[in-house]
């Protein structure tokens, strides 16, 4: 059995993925990827979202690569 | 095969007339003082010659010559040159501090520090296509051959970290595509722009200076004491492509150049060392020092030098380019782009 992707996200960066994956867009086409793995931006700034263009160098965006812990915003009840 | 370039000093003098005999030969040849051999004409051409046995060879030269030990000796003698220069240039220089957790910050202080001109901003808002080229020849000392300094390292680096470096040296040769492979994107960009994209085609025009940043990755990655340092030179290297590489295509746009080979090479690294960024500081770099922990100020100093050659190298190409001077010891011929 192959392994499942990895998705790893990266300090004051993207996330990777490692395959095996496909990636598609909402329509269910195909966006082609020419590398076995890929960085999707994280930050909001690429110019070529869904990948990472390293623009979250030039903005000094910041994230750790562990899960943010917390309460988080209040679930609401209406739905 | 790269020709034998013309000689530009004795040592070149010596040294190339004796690579045309047989093996087992080498002269007594003289060393002469440098006044900075960082940008030395003689000894950073002779050096470029000898590390080019181990790539390519030379057309005309005895491939025995790789390991001929008396010009083994001669070149460990200009590495010390070389060496040498480059603690001078960097004595004075802080390591930032750094452990397998924090390489990639470290590295990332060595990049946000380096106060160079920008070629990539020059090049995006006000490059002509004559600089393009210019610079595309420079450049090609390296990118027809991207990637092969750092592959020295991959039998040097067990575990992790051999497994990162794999990991971004398999997108630089393409993933198997023998059209994909990055010095094959760099040289359908030369031709897109009317230039020579065979192998060594401008060695006799590259200065010294842009010699000296291939002779950099040459000395670190044939060296294995050096693994930390081309390890070092990779991961800063891919720190700093994406966005030079953006505007790289940007300038060319600008410029009109409608031929998708023409930014194709650029395009693809912007995504392409996205990922390598991430690897090479966390994975390849911070794996390293996990694994050899006495590494660590070798992999920065690998950065930090990566840094202070492109300097040297693009103020060079500006200063000429400010005083209307080409930037290349002779122009290029003047062929347009189809």
């Amino acid at each position: 059995m192959t392994a499942p992707a990895r998705i790893t996200p990266y300090r004051d960066g993207p996330l990777l993925v490692r395959g095996p994956f496909v990636m598609c867009d909402q329509e269910g086409n195909e966006i082609e990827v020419h590398q076995r793995t890929v960085a999707l931006c994280r930050c909001g700034r690429s110019a070529r979202k869904p990948f990472c263009d390293g623009t979250h160098r030039t903005v000094g965006w910041r994230a750790a690569s562990e899960p943010q812990r917390g309460p988080g915003p209040e679930p609401s009840r209406d739905g | 095969m790269p020709l034998l370039p013309a000689p530009r000093g004795p040592l070149t003098d010596d040294l190339l007339a004796a690579l045309r005999n047989a093996p087992g030969s080498l002269p007594a040849i003289d060393v002469p003082v440098a006044a900075d051999p960082l940008l030395d004409e003689d000894l950073q051409l002779a050096l470029y010659c000898l590390y080019e046995l181990h790539y390519r060879g030379l057309d005309g030269v005895d491939e025995r010559w790789e390991w001929d030990p008396a010009l083994l000796a001669v070149r460990a003698r200009l590495e010390a040159v070389f060496e040498a220069a480059l603690d001078d240039a960097l004595a004075g220089w802080v390591p930032p501090r750094a452990d397998p957790t924090t390489m990639d910050v470290a590295l990332r202080a060595i990049a946000d520090a380096d106060d160079g001109p920008s070629l990539s901003r020059h090049l995006a808002r006000h490059g002509t296509l004559e600089q393009f080229r210019e610079f595309l020849v420079h450049r090609s000392a390296y990118q027809l051959k991207e990637a092969d300094p750092h592959s020295w390292a991959i039998p040097r680096l067990s575990g992790p970290p051999k497994a990162a470096l794999v990991e971004v040296q398999t997108d630089e040769y393409g993933g198997g595509d023998p059209a994909r492979v990055h010095a094959r994107l760099f040289a359908d960009t030369m031709e897109a722009l009317g230039l020579d994209s065979t192998y060594g085609a401008y060695v006799d025009v590259l200065p010294g200076v842009t010699l000296a940043t291939v002779n950099l990755m040459s000395l670190f990655g044939l060296h294995r004491r050096n693994r930390g340092k081309i390890v070092g030179h990779l991961a800063l290297f891919e720190m700093t492509s994406s966005i030079p590489n953006r505007r790289y295509a940007t300038g060319l746009r600008r410029l009109g150049v409608r031929d998708a080979r023409a930014t194709e090479f650029f395009d693809e690294h912007v995504t392409a060392d996205a990922v390598h960024e991430a690897v090479a500081a966390v994975d390849l770099a911070g794996g390293l020092v996990r694994c050899e922990p006495p590494l660590v100020e070798d992999i920065l100093f690998g950065a930090r030098a990566l840094v202070e050659l492109e300097a040297r190298w693009a103020g060079a190409l500006l200063g000429a380019w400010e005083r209307g001077a080409p930037s290349l010891r002779r122009p290029v011929d003047d062929r347009q782009p189809a």
